[in-house]
């Protein structure tokens, strides 16, 4: 008994605790966020959308799941049967990674670490090496297009992404996100950053391959983009991480100029994700709102424009911190 | 460099401009009809298949089975029967089969009918699985509709009791002709030449 409560007091329970909780809070998040995809899609083309699973259609997304799961696992024969087969595995893991430091509300966090917002950054990488991974092993011409458009975009939005962050950053003089929502108390950053809070927001929409720089998975183009040989619940696996980047992006957003967890009246965890999901109705508006890029405006637009704007971002933002 | 601010500018605007339509549209009543759940109501001009005019005054249909309908029919998809029942003016509709897939709704039966007993349905969900649901049987329509407008329904005649009027009627020309021969009959022996006109009108009448 003595050991029990020293167990669920430890390190160890709270890191297997928090594994089971983002487990959870992935797949609910990503069922909640395709369900919520095609209703404002729907709506924005005055359609009703979903409606026939469910209140409203509300669990169409797990009859899809189901159908997915019960899916045949194709390999094509021409494949990198290795690489081919760990893509998926390695687009998602990085993914689950990164809720080890995410503030949901003042005590719910997994583990406080003093560099986390660059753990995110870095891992967020990797979802990169996956598609390529991904493109490259399924031996299609389709899947190769998509992968290599989509290290290039994510070589380009990068930069301007982690300048944006580093201003942010600067202000508050710590990678830790637990101070940078502290460091909001009296008012957000989105006020005294406002260009770095729309740089931030073009960047994440990029990095997260969404419309309209969807050019890897551009579904007139390239029929499917990386994921084209990809089915079943390797497929869902891709799918999976892709709706978890949004809310990974939005929840940083949310965190470096929303004031995180800060909100009056209602405890922490409902002003977090409703400061997300709020980002991630955003994110969704872009799509339905803007058409694909070509690929040379997507390339000018980041080193022409969001770099220089992010650059001077950060020399103003330092200039009047020293002055 | 100052134009480069602008294009930025600008384009910022454009997409701020861009969104402010969606959201637009995001905020509107959705336009769909949910097809087996939700009907829409046609326009006055739409012409369905030919169903019967509820009369307002007899609150039932007006057909006398003159089967014009039937005959100017170009797909001759229509069967009419009628029977004059004992003490009525006119013969009335005791069958009147439609069979819809056959219809081409050139309305001519509507346009043709002398007593304006059809009119266009507003219908447009005529989807079945088989071929017999689009047989449309007018009598049993009219009852469907004349209780769902709380009317009372219009019996439709059974086999006895056309038979039986048929009977009657038959009784009643038959004492009608032998009227009229004795009619005949009587003034024969005055009147010899116009002695074939009476012999005509048996034959006429059996064909009736």
């Amino acid at each position: 008994m003595e050991q029990l409560t020293q167990f669920s007091g430890s390190e160890l329970a709270r890191l297997i605790g928090g594994l089971i909780g983002v487990i959870a809070l992935v797949s609910v998040n990503a069922l909640f966020l395709i369900w919520m995809e095609r209703k404002v899609a729907a709506h924005m083309q005055l359609r009703p959308g979903p409606m026939e699973v469910g209140p409203h259609g509300a669990i169409q997304t797990v009859a899809d799941a189901v159908k997915l799961l019960g899916k045949e696992l194709i390999t094509p024969e021409e494949v990198d049967r290795p690489i081919y087969l760990l893509a998926p595995i390695v687009v998602f893991l990085p993914v689950l990674l990164c809720f080890l430091v995410i503030p949901f509300s003042q005590s719910l966090i997994i583990r406080d670490m003093n560099v986390g917002i660059l753990l995110i950054l870095a891992f967020s990488t990797l979802t990169v090496l996956a598609i390529l991974m991904g493109g490259w092993a399924s031996n299609n011409k389709y899947a190769v297009f998509g992968a290599f458009r989509s290290v290039a975009q994510n070589i380009a939005y990068e930069i301007p992404l982690l300048l944006t962050v580093m201003s942010v950053i600067l202000m508050v003089g710590s990678f830790r996100l637990t101070d940078i929502v502290a460091a909001q108390g009296r008012y957000w950053y989105i006020f005294v950053q406002p260009l770095a809070f729309i740089l931030y927001i073009v960047c994440a929409t990029a990095e997260t391959n969404r419309t309209p720089f969807d050019l890897p998975e551009a579904e007139s183009e390239l029929v499917a983009g990386f994921h084209t040989e990809y089915s079943g619940m390797r497929f869902a696996l891709f799918f999976l991480a892709e709706y978890t980047n949004i809310f990974i992006v939005s929840a940083v957003a949310a965190v470096l100029f929303l004031g995180g967890w800060r909100g009056p009246i209602l405890p922490g965890i409902f002003w977090f994700l409703i400061k997300v999901y709020a980002l991630i109705f955003l994110i969704m508006w872009f799509r339905w709102t803007f058409p694909r890029v070509r690929f040379d405006q997507l390339i000018t637009f980041a080193w022409k424009i969001l770099i220089p704007l992010a650059f001077a971002n950060l020399l103003i933002t330092a200039l009047v911190l020293k002055l | 460099m100052m134009t480069y601010f602008k294009e930025i500018l600008v384009g910022f605007w454009s997409l701020l401009a861009g969104m402010a339509v969606t959201i637009r549209y995001f905020v509107k009543p959705i336009v769909t009809v949910q097809y087996p759940r939700e009907k829409l109501v046609m326009s006055p001009s739409y012409r369905g298949y030919p169903q019967f005019i509820i009369d307002p005054e007899s609150h039932t249909h007006k057909c006398i089975a003159c089967e014009m309908c039937s005959r100017i029919c170009p797909s001759q998809l229509i069967a009419v029967e009628g029977v004059k029942f004992p003490g009525a003016k006119q013969k009335i509709a005791t069958r009147y089969v439609h069979e819809h897939y056959y219809c081409s709704l050139c309305g001519l039966c509507v346009e043709v009918c002398p007593t304006t007993a059809l009119e266009y349905s507003k219908e447009y969900r005529l989807a079945g699985f088989r071929r017999e649901v689009a047989v449309i049987d007018h009598l049993i329509l009219l009852q469907k509709r004349q209780r769902a407008v709380g009317l009372p329904a219009t019996p439709i005649p059974t086999e006895a009791e056309i038979a039986a009027a048929v009977a009657a009627e038959a009784a009643a020309k038959e004492a009608r002709e032998k009227e009229a021969a004795a009619k005949a009959k009587a003034p024969k022996p005055a009147e010899g030449p116009e002695q074939g006109k009476p012999k005509e009108a048996p034959p006429e009448e059996v064909k009736e």
